[in-house]
C-alpha cells in the first residue's frame, strides 16, 4: 500500500518548528520530522507521545537487582556456604555494592537495546534518508497527503512563510515511510 | 539538547557558527591527512606502549618477583596506577553525565573527548589488576560461573570482587554512553564520506540512523536515562575502589572518609587530565572557537572546587588520626609527613593543595600555558596521593621488626610508562578517526540561539526600498 507524502525542507530549527506548528494547527498529519540534532520542544510541537523506554529501564533494573540479590544469597548461603572471617552466611549488607552495579548494568544495557529495537536500528542497516543533508544541515518535515482536502498550493504557501528551501511530493510505500 | 537562549547570554561557541560550519570545522582534522605532529606523537606513544607491553610480557613470563614488592609492602605500584587511572576516567563521566543532568551546555564541546578519555583510562586501569594476578589467563575466575571446582563461587563479601563488578560495569556503561552519543555523528560521517571504506565502516556503526525525530525523541530519553544511571555509578565506582583500602583494618586505610575523599580526588585528577588533552587538541586541531578560554576557565573552577574537597580531606584525615588517641593511627600519619616518604607526601601536598590555589587568579586561569602546566602538576600530585596512601601505610606496620621500604624496579616503571603510551596511542587514534566534538550536540547549542548573523543575511537578500523625498529636484 502506498501513500502520497509531501516534504518541506528547511535550513534552521525555528522555521522547522514554525512549519510543524502551523501544519498541526491546520489539522495536517505530520508523519515525521528529520533533523540533524534533537530540536528542543519539537516532540511537543509534533504531538508525540512520551517514550515508554523509561519503563524498560526501570523494570530491567529492578529485575537485575532482584536476581543478583537472590544469586548472592544462593551462592554464599545455600549452594556452598564458606566461612569468611566469621561473617554470617547471608551477609546482606555486603551484597549491596554488587547488587547496585548489576542493577545499573541491566538497566543501562536494556535501555540501549530497547532504543535499538524501538527505532529499528541495527549494525549495517541501509539508511533511508528522506532528503540529502538531514544528518548535516537540513531539516525536513514530512506530511501525509491524507485525503482530497490536502491542498498542495496552500501548504506550499504556508511553508514559504517559513522560508522553505524546496518542497517535494512523493508516493512512498508504508515500508519506506516508517 | 538545544534550547532557546537569551540573546543577552554570551554564547559558548565563538564565531557565529552556522550548523554547516560546525560539521565542517570538527570534521576537517579527520578528513585531511594527519600532519607531522600527529605522526611524531603517535610514534612516541606507540613506542612507549610497546616498551610497556614488553615489560608486562617479561613480568608475566618470569613472575611477580620482578617487581619491587616485599613481605611488608605487598601492594604498591600496580594498585597505585590502577587507582590513578580509574580516577582519571571519572572526569569524563562527570562531564558527560553529571553536567548533563545539571544542564551545563558548555559540556557539549568537551564531552566526546572526555568520554573517550574515560574509556582509555579504564582500559589502562584494568591492565594492572590483570597483570597483578600473576596468572592473567585465570582472570575469568573473577566471574561467578558454574565451574568444575565443585562450583566454587566467588566471595561476594570481598571488596576486590565488588571492584571487579564496579569496573566492568563502569566500562560497559561508559562505552555505551559514548557510542550512543556517537551514532548521529557517525551517520554524518557516513553521509559526507568521500571514500568508500569510510562510508562503509561509518555505515555499519551508524546503525542506519536517518535523523528521524521519532528516533531522536527516544534517543534523548535514553541519553537522559544513561546520564541518570552514570551519575550514581561513577560515585559508586570510586567508593568501591576506596573500600579496597577502607575495609582493611590497617591504620591509614581504615577510615570512613575514604569514599568521598576518593571520589573528589578522582574527579579532580580527571579534570586536570581533560585540560591537558584539550589544551593540546584545540590548538593542534584548530578548535579554538569550540573549546574556548571560557571552557578552560569553567573547568579550572571545577578543579578549585574538587581540589578544595581533596585538601579538606587531607586535613580531616590528619586531624582524625591525631584525635583518635590510637597510637598506630597517629604514628602512620606522623610517619607520612616526616618519615622516609616525606618527600612523596609533601610533593602531594604541594601539587594538590597549593598549586590549584593559583587558579583563583583570573590571569592564571586564562593563561593557557599556565593552566597546561598546572594540569600536569595536578596529575603528578594525584599519582603521588595514591602512592602515599598505599606505600606509607604499609611500609612501617605494627612490628618494627617488619619495617621495610619500597623501591620500584625498572619493570614497574616501564609498565607505568607503558600505560601512558597505551592511553595516548588510543587517544591519538580517536582524534584521527572520530569527531572529537559531539557535533550533533554542539549544533543544538548553536542552532538554538537567535541568529543575528542569519537575520541580517535575509534582510540583505531583500533590500527594502525606502523612498527618500528629495527636495529641490523638481525645482
Amino acid at each position: 500500500m502506498s501513500r502520497r507524502v509531501f516534504i518541506g525542507v528547511f535550513d534552521n530549527e525555528e522555521d522547522t518548528m514554525g512549519a510543524v506548528q502551523a501544519s498541526r494547527a491546520r489539522g495536517l498529519k505530520v508523519i515525521d520530522v528529520y533533523a540533524p540534532y534533537a530540536v528542543h520542544g519539537l516532540d511537543r510541537a509534533m504531538g508525540l507521545e512520551p517514550s515508554k523506554i523509561p519503563w524498560v529501564c526501570f523494570a530491567l533494573g529492578v529485575a537485575g537487582a532482584a536476581f543478583k540479590v537472590w544469586f548472592e544469597y544462593w551462592t554464599t548461603a545455600v549452594d556452598w556456604p564458606i566461612n569468611v572471617g566469621g561473617k554470617p552466611w547471608n551477609s546482606l549488607p555486603a551484597f549491596v555494592p554488587v547488587t547496585f552495579e548489576v542493577m545499573v548494568l541491566c538497566a543501562g544495557v536494556s535501555t540501549v537495546i530497547a532504543l535499538l529495537i524501538a527505532s529499528r536500528l541495527w549494525p549495517g542497516k541501509r539508511p533511508e534518508l528522506l532528503v540529502p543533508g538531514v544528518t548535516d544541515n537540513r531539516f525536513a518535515v514530512l506530511l501525509e497527503e491524507s485525503d482530497a482536502t490536502f491542498d498542495k498550493e496552500r501548504v506550499t504557501e504556508m511553508f514559504e512563510d517559513f522560508n522553505v528551501l524546496y518542497t517535494e511530493e512523493r508516493a512512498e510505500s508504508e515500508q519506506e515511510v516508517r | 539538547m538545544s534550547e532557546v537562549m537569551s540573546a543577552l547570554r554570551r554564547p559558548w561557541i565563538q564565531g557565529q557558527k552556522s550548523i554547516t560550519q560546525v560539521t565542517n570545522d570538527v570534521f576537517a582534522p579527520m578528513e585531511r591527512r594527519p600532519g607531522a605532529a600527529w605522526w611524531a606523537a603517535f610514534l612516541v606513544s606507540f613506542g612507549v606502549m610497546s616498551a610497556g607491553f614488553t615489560a608486562i610480557a617479561y613480568e608475566v613470563s618470569t613472575g611477580i618477583g620482578t617487581w619491587g614488592l616485599n613481605r611488608t609492602v605487598g601492594w604498591a605500584f600496580d594498585i597505585t596506577n590502577f587507582v590513578f587511572w580509574i580516577g582519571i576516567g571519572h572526569a569524563g563521566t562527570l562531564i558527560s553525565a553529571i553536567l548533563f543532568l545539571f544542564r551545563q551546555k558548555w559540556r557539549t564541546s568537551v564531552n566526546r573527548s572526555a568520554e573517550a578519555m574515560t574509556l582509555f583510562a579504564v582500559m589502562c586501569a584494568g591492565l594492572f589488576p590483570l597483570i597483578h594476578m600473576g596468572r592473567p589467563w585465570l582472570a575469568h575466575w573473577m566471574f561467578p560461573y558454574p565451574n568444575t571446582r565443585g562450583s566454587l563461587w566467588i566471595n561476594f563479601r570481598s571488596p576486590l570482587v565488588w571492584d571487579f563488578f564496579a569496573i566492568s560495569t563502569y566500562f560497559t556503561i561508559s562505552l555505551m554512553f559514548w557510542y550512543v552519543g556517537l551514532i548521529p555523528d557517525l551517520a554524518t560521517i557516513r553521509d559526507r564520506a568521500q571514500s568508500r571504506l569510510r562510508r562503509k565502516l561509518a555505515g555499519i556503526f551508524a546503525l542506519g540512523w536517518n535523523a528521524s525525530y521519532r528516533t531522536w525523541q527516544r534517543y534523548e530519553i535514553v541519553y537522559l536515562l544513561l546520564a541518570g544511571l552514570g551519575t550514581p555509578l561513577v560515585i559508586s565506582v570510586h567508593t568501591i575502589v576506596s573500600w579496597d583500602f577502607a575495609t582493611a583494618v590497617l591504620p591509614g586505610w581504615h577510615a570512613t572518609i575514604f569514599p568521598p575523599y576518593f571520589v573528589a580526588g578522582a574527579i579532580f585528577s580527571g579534570l586536570a587530565m581533560v585540560l591537558t588533552l584539550m589544551l593540546v587538541a584545540r590548538k593542534v586541531m584548530h578548535l579554538e572557537d569550540y573549546i574556548t578560554v571560557r571552557h578552560v576557565e569553567t573547568m579550572c573552577k571545577l578543579i578549585i572546587a574538587t581540589g578544595g574537597i581533596v585538601a579538606l580531606s587531607y586535613m580531616t584525615e590528619f586531624f582524625t588520626a591525631m584525635y583518635s588517641g590510637n597510637r598506630y593511627e597517629m604514628f602512620v600519619f606522623w610517619n607520612r609527613a616526616l618519615g622516609p616518604f616525606a618527600w612523596a607526601y609533601w610533593t602531594m601536598v604541594t601539587c594538590n593543595v597549593v598549586s590549584p590555589q593559583l587558579l583563583w587568579i583570573r590571569k592564571v586561569r586564562t593563561n593557557l600555558v599556565a593552566v597546561f602546566f598546572l594540569s600536569i602538576v595536578i596529575n603528578v600530585g594525584m599519582w603521588f596521593e595514591r602512592f602515599v596512601i598505599i606505600v606509607t601505610s604499609l611500609h612501617r606496620d605494627f612490628l618494627p621488626a617488619n619495617w621495610w621500604t619500597y623501591k620500584p624496579t625498572i619493570i614497574e616503571v616501564t609498565t607505568l610508562l607503558g600505560s601512558f603510551g597505551l592511553f595516548f596511542t588510543a587517544f591519538l587514534l580517536f582524534c584521527r578517526f572520530l569527531p572529537v566534538i559531539a557535533v550533533a550536540e554542539v549544533k543544538g547549542v548553536v542552532g538554538g540561539r537567535p541568529h543575528e548573523g542569519r537575520r541580517l543575511e535575509h534582510e540583505a537578500e531583500r533590500p527594502r526600498l525606502v523612498e527618500i523625498p528629495v527636495e529641490g529636484v523638481q525645482a
